[in-house]
């Protein structure tokens, strides 16, 4: 897992709500069989304005100039700002491959589908929830303001607005711990393999059939 | 609550309950904890994996660059699925025409050979299909286990009381190398469905009305169990429709409690528990219902006998009405979040607001998907289409069947003939235009009557149009060229 550190950046607000993992990363990329090269289909269809096909040149591709992403003010954010229910949807884990290939570190949302928001944190990818009145604050801010950034802390658990203002969120402390250190998770739990073996055994002995 | 949102929540908060009761969702995760870490994380054992070819290829190739094996090969049965053809199995793998995809199956099946399974129903076998059909049809999902795949609709199986999710690819590859997950406990939620369906109102139309109620970010951070008489009315088929569905509903699994038809339909599956070992399996296995009197975290109840066949009309499940309703109106709508969004979905919908549900004309109609292609569904369809033809504005009306057992069912008892005697393509099994990785797709601004369970934007094809319905409005519709009520046909 990659290592998440402080960060300091620019904010791209995505002013929709319930974004699925179909529209964060279309089907027909998902046919790849490696982990990389899904940051220029991020969101795909909202993003370009002519069907996107695998093995296609995406650079030379004509870009929606309504689409957030796009707009010059927008270039290099490394902090999404979206709506509730962000990563609804699909199981792919293609969706963060995908936001931080594009260069994303950080989401910041009122909520989060509960699979999406397991894999992003397997790959590095802090999710932030803050309540929907402060979400709406950022909104206006980032919209607002050009240039706006935000600074996120995941050891003090903050995010700090420019004028100095923070706000608290919450994470689940192993996930943190994780994330900060950058943990191979399957090693961690490979530490407990006498206890699962131990249970394995027992297990066996109570429902035989599944063995 | 949306304005297009029915039905009641109730908060129950119940002072005086047995501390030592405990939901089904209890009994599953008690019997799984291998390790209960200080944090509140346990490491969970996982009974049974099931891989498909989309989301394994990255999991196998980690464990590879780790230098790890897997922990348990026989806890795992493969498919693949997704990228497979409905039409030209003759031509074989040569007839998958687009080779990222082709490479995507070669891989699953190199993986296999490399890393063996309990069973591998590779593309092209006769008893291929669905991940989501083939577990509980060969009997590898059993009550009281934990089941997973990387798929969302892993909650499929929780129609047999398993504790079943979908997980990603990371997670994939530790429960390959160490046959458990990381995880915390979710919350607990009941959803009440009383009272008598009516006629014509199946699970298809129980879920999308519980979805409508709760909303698609309704069930996040819950763990549900569908209960109620209209619950344990549905045959284990409908079961599974509404587990399948629960992901919509924000939940990562739903599940409903062990009865004797869970048993009855369990009883002689291939992998299946037989003979001294069956008795022992079906004994721990009635116990495995919520404690009378527990306490879920939340309680919501529904009446069934005022569910309706339903209908969506957006880009997201929770958009969805019922068939003599019409498309809501975003101006009636005060969250401007919320108005802003029905007004994008009815832009890529191409609907205008108030107009009657059975006023709308899909031109392709899908019959399939592991929400709604076991041979149940098909039977419904079928009775609908009988004698009649498919109306002359539907471009395309395909019935994919689950799996290749499916479909040899389907031929024994002459379903086939009644869909191409209609005008319907009668195709091989897979999980075909649900999300159209294969060729069967939408084209754009086309729009669809599907039995599947998204109608995200592009879902079946980019630009493409998806209305959620049961088999049974899907083959309505066909014959109609419109929305109907099947009540009235
Ligand atoms: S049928 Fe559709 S929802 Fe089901 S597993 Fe296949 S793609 Fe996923």
């Amino acid at each position: 897992m990659e290592k998440f550190v402080r960060q300091e950046g620019l904010v791209a607000p995505m002013d929709r709500a319930n974004v699925d993992t179909d529209a964060i990363i279309p089907k027909q990329y998902l046919k790849s069989i490696k982990r990389t090269g899904y940051g220029p289909n991020l969101f795909d269809e909202w993003r370009y304005l002519d069907h996107g096909e695998p093995g296609m040149d995406h650079s030379k591709r004509p870009l929606n100039p309504d689409f957030v992403l796009n707009q010059p003010r927008y270039r290099g954010a490394t902090v999404l700002l979206a709506r509730e229910n962000f990563g609804c949807g699909s199981s792919r884990e293609h969706a963060p491959w995908a936001l931080l290939q594009y260069g994303f570190q950080a989401v910041i949302a009122p909520s989060f589908a509960d699979i999406f928001y397991n894999n992003s944190l397997k790959n590095g990818l802090l999710l932030i929830r803050l309540d929907a009145k402060t979400v709406d604050r950022l909104f206006k801010d980032a919209q607002g303001i050009e240039g706006y950034r935000l600074a996120v802390d995941l050891e003090a658990q903050t995010v700090t607005a420019p004028g100095g203002e923070g706000f608290k969120f919450d994470i689940d402390p192993f996930a943190k711990h994780s994330l900060l250190n950058g943990l191979d998770e399957i090693g961690l739990t490979l530490k407990h393999a006498d206890q699962i073996r131990v249970f394995e055994a027992k297990h066996r002995e109570r429902q035989p059939w599944l063995f | 609550m949306l304005p297009y949102s029915r039905g009641r929540i109730f908060f129950l908060i119940r002072p005086l309950h047995d501390m030592t009761a405990r939901t089904l969702y209890d009994k599953l995760w008690d019997s799984h904890v291998a390790h209960q870490g200080e944090d509140g994380t346990a490491l969970l054992y996982i009974d049974r994996h099931l891989v498909h070819e989309v989301t394994s290829p990255q999991a196998y190739e980690g464990l590879k660059l780790a230098g790890r094996k897997p922990w348990r090969v026989d806890s795992v049965v493969a498919t693949a699925d997704h990228n497979t053809p409905t039409r030209n199995w003759e031509k074989g793998l040569a007839g998958i025409t687009d080779p990222v995809s082709r490479l995507q199956v070669e891989t699953l099946n190199a993986n296999m050979k490399e890393f063996g399974a309990k069973a591998y129903f590779p593309f092209l076998d006769r008893q291929q299909g669905i991940v989501h059909v083939i577990g509980p049809e060969q009997g590898a999902s059993l009550p009281g286990m934990t089941v997973v795949c990387g798929d969302s609709h892993t909650s499929t199986h929780g129609a047999f009381a398993c504790l079943a999710f979908g997980i990603g690819t990371s997670e994939v590859e530790h429960v390959l190398a160490t046959q458990c997950l990381v995880m915390k406990k979710t919350k607990s939620m009941n959803i009440v469905v009383d009272g008598k369906l009516g006629r014509g109102v199946t699970a298809k139309d129980v879920i999308l009305a519980i979805i409508g109620t709760i909303g698609s970010g309704g069930g996040t951070g819950y763990t549900i169990e569908f209960s109620g008489e209209a619950i344990r009315s549905l045959s284990m088929e409908g079961r599974m429709t509404l587990c399948n569905m629960s992901i919509e509903a924000g939940a990562r699994a739903g599940m409903v409690a062990v009865d004797e038809k869970t048993l009855d339909y369990v009883n002689g599956r291939p992998m299946a528990p037989k003979g001294a070992m069956w008795d022992k399996a079906a004994a721990y296995w009635r116990t495995l219902v919520s404690d009378p009197d527990v306490k879920f975290d939340k309680v919501v109840t529904l009446n069934g006998a005022e569910i309706r066949p339903q209908v969506t009309w957006g880009t997201n499940p929770q958009m969805v009405t019922t068939v003599d309703g019409k498309v809501p109106d975003p101006a009636q709508e005060k969250d401007p979040v919320q108005r802003e969004w029905m007004e994008r979905a009815l832009k890529y919908m191409d609907l205008k607001p108030n107009t009657p549900i059975t006023e709308i004309q899909p031109d392709k109609v899908f019959i399939g998907a592991c929400t709604n292609s076991r041979i149940e569904d098909l039977r419904a369809a079928a009775q609908v289409v009988k004698g009649k033809r498919v109306a002359s504005n539907i471009k395309l009306a395909i019935v994919v069947p689950g799996s290749g057992l499916v479909k040899q069912q389907a031929e024994k008892e002459g379903l086939d003939r009644i869909f191409t005697a209609a005008g319907f393509e009668w195709r091989q099994p897979g999980c075909s235009m649900c999300l159209g990785m294969n060729d069967d797709l939408l084209s754009p601004g086309d729009r669809c009557a599907s039995t599947s369970n998204r109608n995200f934007e592009g879902r079946q094809g980019p630009g493409g149009r998806t209305h959620l319905v049961s088999p049974a409005m899907a083959a309505a519709a066909a014959i109609a060229g419109h929305f109907v009520d099947v009540r009235k046909m």
